[in-house]
C-alpha cells in the first residue's frame, strides 16, 4: 500500500545496505533525484541492476555504492563511454566492481518473468554470442514441443525498485507516460518499490482507458519531486537535457573533477535542486 | 556535385539500401543518420524503430540517445520495452537491423563489448545492448562504420553478436534461420559477404578510393569482387538533406561539439 513520503524517509525506509537495488526508466524518468539521495545516506555494497548504467549508476559506482553491476549497456547514450564505470572495472576505482552482464532482450525479459512470478525467463537469443561463455547465469533450455535451442536467465526479483513517474493521485496510483521502457515490470518484480512523481493530483479522472497505471497497492512510496528525472526527461513536463549528458563525459574524465562536482551538487544539495534544474536547463518544467 | 566528405558518403551509400517497405530496427550514430536520411528522401514510408519502444517514428532531428523525446512525440506507437524485444524484435516483424561496431571481423561478427580480455578489459567498451538479438533476428542487417586497422581486424576480441560466425554455412550451423550481414557500408567502399565463403568482399568503391586505401585500412587481406563498381556520388539532394538533418540536430543538442562514438 503506498505511502506518501519525503525523499529521505522513503530511502531510509526501503534500500539498505547489501540491497539489489533496480533503478529502471529507459533513457526516459530515469530517477535521479532518488540516487542522489542514496548516495547521500551512504549506502554501501549495493547490488545495482539496470538496463542501462547511464549517468544514475556512472555516479553511483564513483561514489562507492556498488558491490556488483548487473546491466546490458553501459555507455553514455550518444556521447561514448560511461568513464566512473569504466575506471571501477578497468583500474578498481573506488573498490572493485563485479559485474553480470547480458543483452536488453535478456534483461528486459528477466523483468517480465520476475513480475509474472516465473523463476526465469526464456527466449531466442544469445545465439553465436561470446556473453553465455563468461556470464554463468545464462542458459540454455530445450523446448519440449519442439525441440529448438532457446536461452535461460534467471528472473530479476529486486529487493527495491526504484522508477519516476509523471503523476501520482492522492490515492497512490500511479500514470507513466510515453516511453514505459520497463517501469512497470521493475515495480511488479521488486520486493518494495519508490515511486518519485513529477506532480500529485486529486485523481485521474479522464484518463484513457489504456492508459498505463501502477494501482496503489503494488507501490511501497511515492514521494513527490518535481524535476526528479533531470538530466533525463518527463514525457509532458521537460525535455532530456543533451548537454548535460555531454557535459558529464568531462566531469566523469577525472576522479578530483567529479568527487567535486559530486560533493556540489550530490552531497551538499537535496531533492528540492531538481525543480530548479529543469527551468535553469531551459528544457521546460513547470 | 564535388565537396562531400568521406561520412557523408558513408551515410548516403548507407541510406540509400533503405527500401520505402522496410521495417528497420535502427541502432544510434551513423545507423541513425542513414536510416533518416532515406525516410527523407527516396523512402518516406521506411518504418523506424529504436529499441526504447517507438515504432514508425519520424524524428525532425537526430535523437542522440535510442530514447529521446522526439522519437516517442512523432511514432506510430511506442510500447513497452518488452514487448518491443519478444513481439517486434524476436516475432520476426523487423527486415532490417541496422548496426554500428567498436570491432568487425571478415565475417560480420561484431565486438562492441571489450577491447583485450573480458575478464581485465584494456578498454570496456559499453557492451551489446540490443545487438546480439538483432543480429539474429532480423531479415537481415546491415553494418556500417568507418574502415581503420583498429576497427577491421582479423579476429575480434569478443564476438558480441553474431555475424556469419566462421564463415561458410556456420551461421545456419548455429540454428539461425534469418539471412544475417547483407551489407557492410563504410567511408571507402561497400561491401557484400561473398556467396560461399561469407566474406566481406567489396563491391563498389566510392568515388575517387583506390583499392590500395581499402586494403590499408583493413587488418585482414581485402578481397574485391569479380567486378567492382563505383558509388555514385551523393547528389546535390541527398547532401542538401542531409546537412540540414545534421544542422537541426547540432542546434538541438545545443551545438554540442561532440560526436557520439
Amino acid at each position: 500500500m503506498a505511502t506518501f513520503m519525503s525523499l529521505r524517509e522513503a530511502v531510509a525506509a526501503y534500500v539498505h545496505d547489501g540491497d539489489a537495488v533496480a533503478m529502471e526508466g529507459f533513457t526516459h524518468l530515469i530517477p535521479h533525484a532518488a540516487a542522489h539521495e542514496t548516495i547521500r545516506q551512504g549506502r554501501r555494497d549495493l547490488t545495482l541492476i539496470r538496463m542501462t548504467p547511464d549517468l544514475i549508476y556512472d555516479q553511483m559506482i564513483g561514489m562507492g555504492c556498488a558491490r556488483k553491476l548487473v546491466f546490458s549497456f553501459a555507455g553514455n547514450p550518444g556521447v561514448g563511454l560511461l568513464r566512473r564505470l569504466r575506471d571501477a572495472v578497468e583500474n578498481d576505482w573506488p573498490h572493485p566492481l563485479e559485474i553480470e552482464e547480458h543483452s536488453h532482450a535478456a534483461m528486459a525479459n528477466a523483468y517480465e518473468a520476475g513480475a509474472a512470478g516465473l523463476p526465469c525467463a526464456i527466449f531466442r537469443g544469445y545465439i553465436g554470442a561470446e556473453l553465455k561463455d563468461v556470464n554463468p547465469t545464462i542458459k540454455s533450455i530445450t523446448c519440449p514441443f519442439t525441440g529448438e535451442h532457446l536461452a535461460a536467465v534467471p528472473a530479476l526479483t529486486p529487493d527495491v525498485g526504484i522508477i519516476h513517474a509523471q503523476k501520482a493521485n492522492r490515492r497512490g496510483d500511479v500514470l507513466i507516460e510515453g516511453i514505459t521502457g520497463v517501469q512497470k515490470e521493475v515495480v511488479l518484480a521488486a520486493k518494495r518499490s519508490i515511486v518519485t512523481v513529477e506532480e500529485v493530483v486529486e485523481d485521474f479522472t479522464g484518463m484513457h482507458a489504456n492508459a498505463c497505471i501502477l494501482p496503489h497497492w503494488t507501490i511501497s512510496a511515492i514521494v513527490a519531486v518535481p524535476g526528479g528525472a533531470h538530466p533525463s526527461y518527463a514525457h509532458g513536463y521537460y525535455k532530456r537535457d543533451n548537454a548535460a549528458y555531454l557535459e558529464w563525459d568531462e566531469i566523469s574524465a577525472d576522479r578530483d573533477r567529479f568527487l567535486t562536482w559530486m560533493d556540489k551538487h550530490v552531497i551538499k544539495a537535496g531533492p528540492e535542486v531538481f525543480a530548479r534544474r529543469v527551468t535553469a536547463s531551459g528544457m521546460g518544467g513547470r | 556535385m564535388t565537396g562531400y566528405t568521406s561520412n557523408e558518403m558513408m551515410i548516403v551509400a548507407a541510406a540509400r539500401l533503405l527500401k520505402n517497405d522496410d521495417v528497420c530496427f535502427v541502432g544510434i550514430g551513423a545507423p541513425s543518420a542513414a536510416c533518416n536520411l532515406a525516410r527523407l528522401t527516396h523512402a518516406p514510408d521506411l518504418t523506424l524503430i529504436y529499441e526504447s519502444g517507438t515504432i514508425g517514428t519520424k524524428p525532425d532531428i537526430l535523437p542522440l540517445s535510442i530514447g529521446d523525446g522526439e522519437l516517442c512525440d512523432t511514432a506510430v506507437t511506442t510500447v513497452p520495452v518488452i514487448e518491443m524485444f519478444r513481439y517486434w524484435l524476436q516475432g520476426g516483424r523487423i527486415t532490417i537491423g541496422f548496426l554500428g561496431a567498436a570491432q568487425l571481423d571478415k565475417f560480420g561478427n561484431i565486438n562492441t563489448t571489450v577491447v583485450g580480455p573480458y575478464a581485465k578489459p584494456k578498454v570496456r567498451l559499453p557492451g551489446g545492448g540490443g545487438a546480439p538479438e538483432i543480429a539474429t533476428s532480423c531479415g537481415e542487417i546491415f553494418i556500417t562504420m568507418k574502415q581503420s586497422n583498429r576497427g577491421f581486424v582479423e579476429k575480434i576480441d569478443f564476438v558480441t553478436s553474431l555475424g556469419h560466425g566462421r564463415g561458410g554455412d556456420d551461421r545456419a550451423r548455429h540454428g539461425v534461420r534469418t539471412k544475417g550481414p547483407t551489407r557492410l557500408i563504410t567511408d571507402l567502399a561497400v561491401w557484400a559477404p561473398d556467396a560461399e565463403s561469407k566474406e566481406f568482399t567489396v563491391v563498389s568503391l566510392h568515388p575517387g578510393v583506390t583499392r590500395e586505401q581499402v586494403r590499408e585500412t583493413v587488418g585482414w587481406p581485402a578481397k574485391f569482387a569479380g567486378r567492382v563498381a563505383e558509388t555514385p556520388p551523393p547528389t546535390q539532394t541527398e547532401l542538401q538533406v542531409l546537412r540540414d538533418l545534421q544542422a537541426r540536430t547540432d542546434a538541438a543538442h545545443r551545438g554540442a561539439a561532440k560526436k557520439g562514438e
